[in-house]
């Protein structure tokens, strides 16, 4: 890793000699290019792995929102140009309904799991628990390097399936059987589907062997001193979504399993009474239920939402209390309320079932434990604030993206309250009022916690920081943006308007909208253009960023900093830092911060 | 590419080089500033847009409640959507005022706390006492919250009426299929292997069972009658659709192989909610609310609600579906009086409805 000051940098290295000499110490195996940057067995460099091809995916994303933003903004026009890029896919440079459908199809399926799973759990898992726990790796780097290299194949794999003639997965990111399973109802259910549910298999065999590393290393290799309770609240949040992941992603793939087999096998676990008009044909399969892919689908789906936002909240928790310089409040209470979000992940999957004509007893059981996640949800966002009441705030990119995460966590979180309850379920299920909760609780937030990351951690990543004034610009804009793109869908939703429809010029009850969606998807574009500067400043900073010149540059309490600038495999040349208090020791007995290696002083205040 | 999408991003370009140079050009300016002048400035710039953004955040709320009033929910044509709107509104509120209050603390904190290099920070780890407030206080609100929530969902889940008027509604790729189960107000069996399009039997249905023989079968339109308990027995023929009634507030799946049920009471005709909207093209709409495939978009039903007499008007005119298929057979046709009795499913789907309950 520190070669690449020399590799890149221009003008003379500094600063950072001391860790270089050190480095070279740490490992005596010669190192190609192979295995330093494709198989490598370094955290560190997997992590970038995983965030780059999460940035990719993104930007994929991010441009299918905005192809499916321009139907659905300008549903009465053409543009010719689509035709030109797309082909049949816009004929007569209209969006055609198949391609519509595979396109919010793909932009779910690629930011949730992809950006929002592989992208932002596997880069800051991968690179923070080594370095935060005090471990010179994970505790199986070939694992590790293998847990990417599955993620790189899922991504092929879904990627090639959008150039396939009948088109990609076009059923929705849940993907519901029937409608998955019969290729003679839907095109995207033929060939496209194949490709996505193998690709789905390869991620999920990632995210295993990524998250039975994760939780292996938290638990069995910190470094002296390191007990659980002084772990940073990253760590805790990374170890529960490890933990989650574990448990529920096998689910996923055993219905994936039997969808395979109803779709290739002749088996009827999901198809019952099926008569299809296109080919004038019942079905011989009887006795399957639909509903069963939907509990087995969101067994994982609703755990799956929690692996997004978890790690997400303990970034932020690291970075208010750091920016904030102040201890993070209540560390116990954010354990807890992790570990109760945990729990009660589980137990809350069939509110996304209460009008497929789920029993209403058994709805009601689900309302009652839905409705319970709000009390930990709240304990939270109370503690964050508490956080930075009488801190003394430095408002670097990361601190900022970390106070508007807590912003659309509260927005996000309150319109949960709505759709968990079952009486009002009916009503919004389904509508755009949903696509704006999840969009900002799980979505834009995940993102926003995302970025913070990037920005805090960057100079940890590369040994510069990224370019000041666009990450403001990009802070603002996105914040403005994301509140000016889903908060009126609320009202949309209201409404009951449906989500999935390309058009609502044929619809008397929902046609109002028109200027609001055409508004909505210009706000859409901008915000997408101002993360393609995002993107740019990342990587124009890894060459040409401000150099890191502090080992410390956020004073920060946790084992990260105590590594040189540009850490080598195995993170610190000598001996591993021994850990003798918590991470939050920060405004106390006049002291600005005390890191973790510090001992305790004999006159020291307890807390 | 057309000229003016080339112009577009020639813009864009243009728009992002200037921000590039400036991004550049601050970044040598606060390095020969000085690190430490550098970051106080920033933090005052950006302390004062965090209250900025606050202020002008909610005033867009408001500006928005305003400028959607008339443009969502209006008032709920169904008894069932009276209870989701007072639901709304106790939600609404609630909700309501924890947003304001975290969100004014969160930016507010975040203006008056930014860093002043005179300013001591309060260590401040933990208090039980407040985090125990604020465990309380969520809780007991939820409680309310799920209280209410419950009472209502039972109420609007529990059992029809007995005197309900029976439809049978089936969705299809891409279109709607209603029953009305006729004079004897029984469903006949069907079976979805006896479906033929070609033979207009839509719904499989057993010409050998003779409560089949007056069973009416439309398509798109459906009619109900004012202030009736309506009860909607749903299936599916393909995969799963979802019958949404946006202007009553109901919501149920159609699946496969699984028939489901929901009722509802219409409190005001078609006719009633032209002039209560003031839109003389008013219908109430019937929308396929799950992805069912590329015309999921326009799988559009229609309801009419009319008076009694209209719909016994209207029914009368219909040729049951067996008529249609062996037309006229006078003689099947019993001249039983429209019972208001239950409707009874018989058979195999009966069964099933049972197993529902």
């Amino acid at each position: 890793m520190s070669n690449e000051a020399t590799l890149h940098g221009h003008g003379e290295v500094t600063t950072s000699h001391d860790a270089h000499h050190d480095e070279d110490h740490v490992h005596h195996h010669k190192e190609t290019f192979i295995t330093k940057y494709v198989f490598s067995q370094d955290h560190k460099m997997i992590a970038k792995q995983f965030l780059i091809t999460g940035m990719i995916w993104a930007i994929l994303g991010g441009l299918m929102s905005v192809l499916f933003r321009l139907q659905l903004g300008y549903p009465d026009s053409t543009f010719p140009w689509l035709e030109d890029i797309l082909g049949k896919w816009a004929k007569g440079g209209k969006i055609q309904p198949e391609f519509y459908y595979a396109l919010v199809t793909m932009h779910g399926t690629v930011l949730v799991f992809f950006v929002l799973t592989g992208g932002l759990s596997g880069t800051f898992a991968n690179f923070l628990i080594p370095l935060q726990i005090g471990a010179r790796d994970m505790a199986s780097p070939f694992l590790n390097m293998l847990s990417y290299w599955f993620f790189w194949l899922a991504s092929v794999v879904m990627l090639s399936s959008l150039f396939i003639e009948t088109g990609p997965a076009s059923g929705g990111w849940t993907s519901y059987a029937p409608l998955s399973a019969l290729g003679d109802a839907s095109e995207g259910s033929k060939a496209g589907m194949d490709f996505w549910l193998v690709s789905m298999a390869l991620f999920v065999v990632s995210s295993l062997l990524g998250g039975l590393n994760y939780i292996t290393t938290i638990l069995n290799m910190r470094t002296k001193g390191m007990s659980m309770t002084r772990l940073p609240l990253t760590m805790w949040a990374i170890f529960f979504t490890a933990v989650l992941g574990v448990l529920s992603f096998p689910v996923l793939l055993s219905g994936f399993i039997l969808l395979l087999f109803d779709r290739h096998g002749g088996t009827s676990f999901y198809l019952s009474d099926i008569f299809i008009a296109s080919t004038n044909k019942a079905l011989p399969n009887e006795g399957g239920s639909a509903i069963l892919f939907q509990h087995l689908f969101w067994f994982l789906g609703h755990p799956e939402v929690y692996i997004i936002i978890l790690p997400a909240m303990g970034l932020v928790s690291e970075i208010l209390a750091v920016n904030s310089r102040k201890p993070i409040f209540g560390y116990m209470a954010m354990i807890g309320s992790l570990f109760a979000i945990a729990i009660l992940a589980f137990l809350v999957w069939a509110h996304h079932m209460f009008v497929t004509g789920l029993n209403p007893f058994l709805g009601s059981v689900f309302v009652l434990l839905t409705l319970l996640i709000a009390v930990p949800s709240a304990i939270k966002v109370f503690n964050w604030i508490t956080t930075i009441w009488r801190g003394n705030i430095r408002f670097t990119p990361g601190m900022m993206f970390a106070i508007g995460f807590v912003s659309l966590f509260i927005s996000g979180g309150l319109t949960g309250i709505f759709l968990g309850n079952s009486t009002l379920d009916i009503h919004l299920h389904d509508t755009y009022f949903i696509i704006a909760h999840f969009h900002i609780v799980m979505g834009v937030s995940a993102f926003f916690g995302m970025f913070a990351g990037i920005y805090h951690w960057y100079p940890k990543m590369y040994g510069r920081y990224m370019n000041n004034t666009m990450s403001y610009i990009h802070f603002w804009v996105t914040l403005a943006g994301a509140y000016l793109i889903f908060w009126p869908m609320h009202y949309e939703g209201l409404a009951g308007m449906p989500r999935r429809y390309l058009d609502y010029s044929g619809w008397v009850s929902f046609n109002q909208f028109g200027d609001l969606n055409r508004f909505i998807s210009t706000v859409a574009m901008i915000v997408f253009a101002v993360q393609l500067m995002f993107v740019f400043n990342f990587f124009y900073s890894i060459f040409k960023g401000r150099r890191v010149t502090n080992q410390n540059p956020w004073g920060a309490n946790t084992l990260e900093w105590t590594a040189p600038i540009r850490p080598g495999h195995g993170n610190w040349p000598g001996e591993i830092p021994e850990v003798y208090r918590w991470a939050y020791d920060y405004g106390k007995d006049g002291r600005e911060f005390i890191p973790q290696t510090e001992p305790v002083g004999a006159n020291e205040s307890k807390h | 590419m057309s000229t003016s999408s080339i112009f577009l991003i020639l813009i864009l370009l243009f728009g992002f080089l200037i921000t590039f140079q400036i991004a550049k050009a601050s970044e040598y300016v606060g390095i020969l500033k000085g690190e430490k002048k550098n970051l106080e400035q920033n933090n005052k710039i950006n302390g004062f847009l965090m209250m900025v953004f606050l202020v002008l955040g909610l005033i867009g709320v408001y500006w928005c409640n305003e400028l959607f009033k008339g443009k969502i929910l209006g008032e709920s044509a169904s008894d069932h959507g009276i209870k989701i709107d007072r639901m709304l509104r106790i939600t609404f509120w609630i909700t309501g005022i924890v947003f304001l209050i975290t969100q004014v603390l969160l930016f507010w904190f975040s203006y008056k706390y930014q860093y002043s290099e005179k300013r001591k920070v309060y260590y401040f780890p933990h208090d039980n006492r407040l985090e125990l407030i604020w465990t309380v206080i969520p809780a007991i609100a939820l409680t309310v919250l799920v209280g209410f929530g419950l009472i209502y969902w039972f109420s609007i889940t529990g059992d029809a009426p007995k005197d309900a008027l029976q439809i049978e509604v089936t969705g299809k790729q891409f279109n709607w299929i209603f029953r009305y189960p006729g004079k004897d107000g029984i469903f006949g069996n069907k079976y979805f292997k006896n479906i033929d399009d070609q033979k207009n039997n839509q719904l499989g249905l057993l010409w050998d069972d003779p409560a089949s023989h007056d069973d009416i079968v439309v398509n798109t339109t459906v009619y109900l009658i004012v202030n009736k308990p309506v009860k909607l027995i749903i299936n599916s023929r393909d995969v799963i659709h979802d019958v949404g009634l946006a202007h009553f507030r109901m919501k149920m799946d159609a699946v496969p192989g699984t028939p489901t049920t929901m009722w509802f009471t219409p409190l005001y005709t078609t006719e009633e909610m032209k002039k209560k909207t003031g839109n003389p093209d008013f219908e109430y709409e019937l929308s396929c609310d799950q992805m069912c495939g590329k015309g999921h978009f326009s799988m559009r039903g229609v309801v009419k609600v009319v008076s009694e007499q209209e719909f016994i008007l209207w029914r009368a005119k219909q040729a049951s579906n067996y008529a249609q298929v062996f037309p006229p057979a006078p003689a099947l046709m019993k001249a039983d009086s429209v019972k208001p009795a239950a409707a009874k499913v018989k058979g195999e789907s009966d069964s099933k409805l049972v197993a529902k309950k």
